[in-house]
């Protein structure tokens, strides 16, 4: 059996009284581009704030790289290897675009990333680094959430959402750098509300449904009727 | 020449009620905490310097090397094992908890103290003084205070805006919970920044017991005119705070000149007058 980066079983979770995901089994290999679709309120950013210790969660197991995470507080999940890109990028407003990517590094994770790096493929981002977060444009926000996960070294990349809201032609630029970025070791969940695109880009894709995962699968090996179908359950 | 030194007292007494203010700011800029108990805490650490320098018989400025390091470590554990518990989306938990630790602080104070008046003997520095032109004097022990607070405001600033440390500060301040999946412990954060805070309380509370009388139950109104203060300046700007505490001072030593008991009342009148006409303080932080 191949060497699972990250694997739960039986994955709940819960915001106080409210269940948002239930039993959730998961796995990902290094190096695999995985993609979680879902309509709105299907439980997608939940089951990655779930993977960093941001919700509350009960689970059989939830292992990374060889390690049993589940219960830990998040800090110590980053410590070991796993970036959220988070949804709506949530930039620090006070901090200029430069400490923002620096605050990524805070864990000080070894690896290829730092800020000439990113300063290399996102050169928008060196001209703009004195300026607070706020005063970027949307893609360029974009850019610098990821790069500002890039700067912990991750083996995991949790990208939730990134194209929301982007106009087509920027979208499309992000997704050329991720494919860059992600084709060394690099393994990466994306949570994406656009079907096509997540298919275009992912060796397997989970489907979510009202807290569950409904489908699972190669996209060459998915018709395009069975994900409509577990994608809108009717 | 009378008003130019009244004037300068006041901004010299400015100083101390930055002094007040800084490390009140800094908990509520960081954890959006209204620490109700910071007054007394600043009687608490003027109490802790009097049993140092009453024990090793040492200068009151020394008996800081002491009562720093002791309040910050009191800081830290404090925010770990009482307010960080507090914390959420609710500011009142945490409200009520300071309010709680301000009643016990004084009441403890209270039995180990008693009501006696107190004072930090610091010698001759408190009779020191500096002939201007004019023939304005300058206390040496105010013109301290001013120069202490002015360098623990740049210091602070400096923390917050030049090194990883004040980065991390101000990330958890703008959003806690991505701050945590940047690797920030916000918990252990909270504890230092309390850590600092006191550190600062202690410094104010020394000059403070140094400058005049005290007893455990002025605590509360320090509080209050380090809120004025911090608000006349503008929430979340350390040297709008400053600028604050200048003003308040002023007022208050210009009341005192009129009649010596309208001080305090003087005070609360500018910086009622400033509230109806500048709500958001000189400087406002803008985000
Ligand atoms: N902070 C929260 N508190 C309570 N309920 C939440 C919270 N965040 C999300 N939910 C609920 O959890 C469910 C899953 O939400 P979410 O994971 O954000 O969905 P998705 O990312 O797939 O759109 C939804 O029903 C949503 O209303
Ligand atoms: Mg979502």
């Amino acid at each position: 059996m191949p060497f699972k980066l990250l694997e739960t079983r039986g994955l709940a979770a819960f915001y106080g009284d409210f269940q948002a995901l239930f039993g959730v089994d998961f796995q990902i290999e290094p190096g695999e581009t995985i993609a979680v679709i879902g309509s709105n309120g299907a439980g997608k950013s939940t089951f990655l704030k779930s993977l960093v210790g941001l919700v509350r969660t009960k689970a059989e197991t939830v292992s990374f790289d060889g390690q049993a995470i589940w219960g830990k507080p998040a800090y110590r999940i980053i410590a070991q290897g796993i970036s959220l890109v988070p949804e709506g990028r949530r930039l620090f407003p006070s901090l200029t675009v430069e400490e923002n990517l620096s605050i990524g590094a805070y864990s000080r994770r070894k690896g290829p990333w730092n800020l000439d790096a990113l300063y290399t493929v996102f050169p928008v981002l060196k001209e703009k680094r004195k300026l607070p977060g706020t005063a970027l444009s949307g893609g360029q926000q974009q850019m610098a959430a990821l790069g500002r996960a890039l700067m912990a070294n991750p083996k995991l990349l949790l990208c939730d959402e990134i194209s929301l809201g982007l106009a087509p032609i920027v979208i499309r630029e992000i997704y050329e750098q991720l494919e860059k970025i992600t084709s060394n070791e690099t393994t990466v969940i994306l949570v994406e509300q656009d079907v096509k695109q997540a298919m275009a880009v992912a060796d397997r894709v989970y489907c979510f449904r009202e807290g569950r995962v409904v489908l699972e699968g190669r996209p060459s090996d998915l018709g395009r009727e069975q994900i409509t179908k577990a994608y809108f359950g009717v | 020449m009378d008003l130019a030194a009244a004037l300068l007292d006041g901004v010299l007494l400015g100083g101390l009620y930055a002094l007040f203010a800084a490390g009140l700011s800094l908990i509520f800029g960081v954890m959006r905490l209204v620490n109700i108990a910071h007054g007394d805490l600043i009687l608490l650490s003027a109490f802790v310097a009097l049993t140092v320098t009453s024990c090793f018989s040492i200068h009151p400025l020394f008996s800081l090397f002491l009562v720093v390091p002791l309040m910050a470590v009191l800081g830290y554990a404090l925010q770990r094992a009482v307010f960080n518990r507090t914390l959420g989306n609710d500011i009142l938990p945490p409200l009520l908890v300071s309010f709680g630790l301000s009643v016990f602080l004084q009441n403890a104070l209270l039995q180990i103290f008693r009501a006696d008046s107190q004072r930090l003997h610091a010698g001759p520095l408190e009779t020191w003084h500096l002939d201007l032109p004019f023939g304005i004097t300058m206390g040496a022990l105010p013109f301290l205070m001013f120069i202490v607070a002015v360098l623990v405001i740049g210091g602070l600033q400096l923390l917050l805006y030049r090194t990883g440390l004040g980065r991390a500060l101000r990330s958890v301040s703008d959003d806690g919970e991505i701050a945590q999946v940047m690797g920030i412990n916000n918990a252990h954060l909270y504890g230092v920044a309390m850590a600092i805070s006191l550190a600062i309380v202690s410094v104010a509370g020394v000059f403070l017991g140094i400058r005049a009388n005290f007893d455990p139950s002025i605590g509360p109104t320090r509080l209050i005119f380090a809120f004025e203060a911090i608000i006349i300046g503008g929430l979340g700007d350390l040297w709008g705070t400053l600028v604050g505490g200048v003003i308040l001072g002023v007022a208050q030593t210009l009341g005192a000149r009129i009649n010596p008991g309208y001080q305090i009342l003087a005070g609360h009148l500018v910086f009622l007058a400033i509230l109806t006409v500048r709500p958001q303080g000189f400087f406002p932080r803008t985000r």
